[in-house]
């Protein structure tokens, strides 16, 4: 697996973006890599596309994500997938939460939400994979699990050890321990390691 | 293993700048810190408000917050004041005269700049200001540096008697890195009350003298910074140097790790000597900095040759793709466009109480002039609720000056939309000028009961402290007596319907009016413990006419139907092209869409 790279996380503010991207950072950290992080506060919380940068490696300098760099992205939104496109390259890996938000436009009746719009992805040969966070998060019996359940998708195309994420969210999320590892580990295995 | 919040741990731990600043602040023994909330600089004091041995506050604005810091330093102790870059101009007054009294206690002054204005009106570089007030600055380039340069910070205000600015953009305050925990440090200064009043009363006869006295200082400060370890230079090819600092150092290393760099920790003044041997030895010299030419102007006036505008962009952040384009473009790569979405913009959250006020605004004829706060959003359609927004307090003072403007015929047109926060911050002598001056505008205070776009810090009227300890609690409705104003009623922003009637009545008189417009924001603890039944609809009284989705809820969706589906749905008209629902998920039970809906299709859910 790379010994660097570059993690692109987005989605709709109030999803557990930043949560999800603090374990995949700690996992990093404890893994032995150099990290940083960057992300946005105040206005673009308030219910907006979210979007954080992750870098890790030996030695990290700029925090920010290259046009066409991104090894992967985490997308908790299926539009939110397709808005990040210029950080993405053909070797990108996409994980797609498929889940809908309505953006305001929509939900209004102004616009359409555009169906099928992962094929922007397929016609640009990049590979997605699918995972129903929510789907997982129900089956193990906690909602608030989904991010979590998706960081599990994701650390499966990491260089950092299963027990190392256990270790870590048993660590740093205070409640429903059993439920996010739970959902950890099903994320995971849904990516097929 | 890397734990958030384990001070005791001396090793490395993962932060973020502003977290990283409030751990250099503890570090540096500084004595009393205060600021206002503004991104990107709010967590500094959140953060610093968890360490025991520091005394922080929120102050009113940031005015009032340096004139603390300014009045601890002159007690002896090490003071810190924080603000966002716009925060700056309204301290500038204390700033600038701060040179001239100089500090006795270490004194820093942390300005967070926005470039690319994530979450502000404007991308002014406040670099500027080390420059105008005459004031050394210092700035870091990530976490790690943000701790050690503010302790730096501290022993130079010290060593040479001047308060020292910090600048931090938001690539730097909201960016997380390792950082390690170092030793803890103490003032150099003997605290007490020390009488200097040559020193520290500026009237023009001792201001003349500490003016010379600061030129002086200036220039220690320049043979200072030839020698000061933040000031680095990376030898490299010599083919290409750099000159850079801040995060734009980090975006050069990236793009180019072959080059010479000449990396500046310290801003203002800058190492004359040290620029000029460095440019002697490269062959091109490129300088990268973002937003002004600020580095580029005073290189080229010490008549050395090189590039930096011309090719660096002067608008909106940098990044290591920016420069390596903007100097040695990458050949044969191709980046995917981007392709159209319906965009996502920040909006209000579901049971809001400024929509309430903003619905209404938008059935009136008015010129609503907005403010700083989660309410400028009121300006995005279907509300468009909102026609100015200029900087915090704006709203008073512009609503004014238009009906002076207008004169009689603007009598019933003129509103001004103001935040609780932000009425305190610098609306009140707004609203004095409207008396003093016999105006006739409304000023609806949008008291939320707290500060929320900046993520909910207390003001002086939640009655609670940073800590959470207890206050007294700003009674609005008596301040806005107490200045002279006659009409001030409080309305409940969620009952649309006698928000209306009220607004109404207030807006049409031609003398001042105060409507104070509270609810507590729908994300406080208080708002959230009180949890409402949601709101729910019935698909076969939903005429589909739309009313509801005028209020811009984002539980509130449309669903387009086809002929068909309606009849198969049993939709109420067969012509019908769609119906609303609620998202009970995501609905907080406010009941605003409830008095818009005239077919009874919503209505608030049992519990």
């Amino acid at each position: 697996m790379k010994e660097n790279g570059n993690i692109l996380f987005c989605g709709v503010g109030g999803q557990g973006i930043l949560l999800a991207s603090e374990i995949t950072a700690y996992g990093l950290i404890e893994a032995g890599f150099d990290v940083k992080k960057s992300e946005v506060h105040g206005m673009a919380q308030r219910g907006g596309s979210v979007v954080a940068h992750l870098r890790y490696g030996d030695k990290v300098y700029s925090p920010l994500i290259d046009p066409g760099t991104a090894d992967i992205e985490l997308a908790f939104e299926i539009i939110e997938a397709v808005r990040y496109l210029p950080f993405l390259n053909t070797d990108s890996r996409v994980i797609v939460n498929t889940q809908k938000i309505l953006p305001p436009g929509v939900a209004t009746g102004k616009m359409e939400y555009p169906e099928n719009i992962l094929k922007e992805l397929e016609k640009r040969k990049i590979e997605y994979i699918p995972a129903d966070g929510f789907a997982i998060a129900k089956s193990v019996g906690e909602i608030r699990t989904a991010n979590i359940a998706l960081v599990g998708v994701l650390s499966a195309y990491l260089p950092v050890p299963e027990e190392v994420f256990i270790k870590v969210i048993t660590g740093h999320i205070p409640r429903k321990v059993d439920e996010n590892i739970k959902a950890f580990r099903k994320g995971r295995k849904l990516a097929g390691t | 293993m890397i734990k958030k919040n384990n001070r005791n741990n001396n090793d490395n731990f993962w932060l973020s700048g502003n977290e990283a600043i409030a751990l250099g602040a503890s570090e540096a023994g500084v004595k009393v810190a205060s600021g206002y909330p503004g991104t990107p600089s709010t967590e500094i004091l959140e953060n610093l408000a968890t360490y025991k041995d520091v005394y922080s506050e929120w102050a009113p604005n940031e005015k009032v917050a340096l004139e603390v810091a300014i009045g601890a330093s002159f007690a002896g102790v090490r003071a810190l004041a924080t603000m966002k870059h716009v925060g700056v101009n309204v301290a500038a007054d204390p700033l600038f005269t701060a040179s001239y009294t100089g500090s006795r206690g270490g004194l820093v002054i942390i300005t967070a700049d926005d470039p690319e204005m994530h979450s502000s009106q404007n991308e002014q570089d406040n670099r500027n200001y080390a420059f105008a007030a005459k004031m050394p600055m210092l700035e870091p380039s990530d976490p790690s540096e943000a701790k050690e340069f503010l302790k730096k910070a501290f022993s130079i205000s010290e060593e040479f008697g001047s308060p020292v600015l910090l600048r931090v953009t938001t690539r730097v305050s909201h960016v997380k890195g390792l950082v390690s925990t170092g030793n803890k440090e103490a003032s150099s200064v003997k605290a007490g009350i020390v009488k200097d009043p040559g020193k520290l009363v500026m009237l023009p006869a001792n201001a003349r003298k500490q003016r010379v006295e600061l030129e002086k200082r200036l220039k220690k400060l320049e043979n200072f910074a030839e020698t000061f370890s933040y000031n680095r230079i990376e030898w490299g090819d010599k083919k290409t140097g750099f000159i850079t600092g801040g995060i734009s150092y980090l975006y050069v290393k990236n793009a180019f790790p072959e080059a010479s760099i000449l990396k500046l920790g310290m801003t203002w003044p800058m190492p004359e000597k040290m620029i000029k041997s460095f440019a002697d030895q490269v062959d091109e010299l490129y300088i990268v900095e973002e937003l002004d030419p600020f580095f580029e102007l005073h290189i080229k006036a010490m008549g050395i040759d090189c590039k930096g505008k011309e090719v660096i962009p002067a608008i909106g952040e940098l990044n290591q793709f920016i420069i390596k384009n903007a100097i040695d473009p990458i050949k044969n790569q191709t980046v995917f466009d981007s392709v159209e979405l319906p965009p996502r913009p920040p909006n209000m959250c579901p049971g809001c109480p400024h929509r309430g006020i903003f619905y209404n605004l938008s059935k009136l004829d008015v010129f609503v002039a907005g403010d700083i706060g989660c309410y400028t959003l009121g300006f995005l359609p279907p509300l468009s609720a909102i026609d100015s927004c200029v900087c915090m307090g704006a709203s008073i003072g512009v609503s004014h000056g238009m009906s002076k403007a207008m004169g009689e015929k603007g009598i019933g047109k003129m509103v001004a939309v103001i935040g609780d926060s932000t009425f305190i911050h610098s609306g009140i002598t707004g609203l004095v000028n409207i008396v003093y001056n016999n105006g006739y505008s409304t000023v609806i205070i949008l008291d939320n009961r707290t500060t929320a776009m900046t993520g909910h810090q207390p003001n002086p009227a939640t009655g609670v402290t940073l800590q959470g300890d207890a206050a007294p609690a700003l009674d609005f409705e008596k301040l806005c007596l107490a200045i002279g104003v006659k009409n001030v009623v409080k309305v409940n922003p969620h009952d649309i319907e006698s928000t209306y009637k009220i607004l109404k009545q207030e807006i049409d008189r031609p003398e001042p009016s105060v409507i104070i417009a509270q609810a507590p924001c729908v994300l406080l603890p208080e708002a959230k413990k009180d949890k409402k039944a949601p709101c729910t609809t019935d698909l076969k009284e939903c005429t589909g006419c739309g009313a509801c989705l005028k209020l811009g809820c984002p539980a509130i969706q449309w669903n387009p139907v086809t002929a068909l589906d309606a009849e198969k749905l049993g939709l109420k008209k067969k012509k019908q092209k769609g119906y609303a629902r609620i998202d009970e998920l995501l609905c907080d039970g406010c009941g605003q869409c409830v008095t818009l809906c005239k077919f009874e299709a919503i209505t608030k859910k049992e519990i």
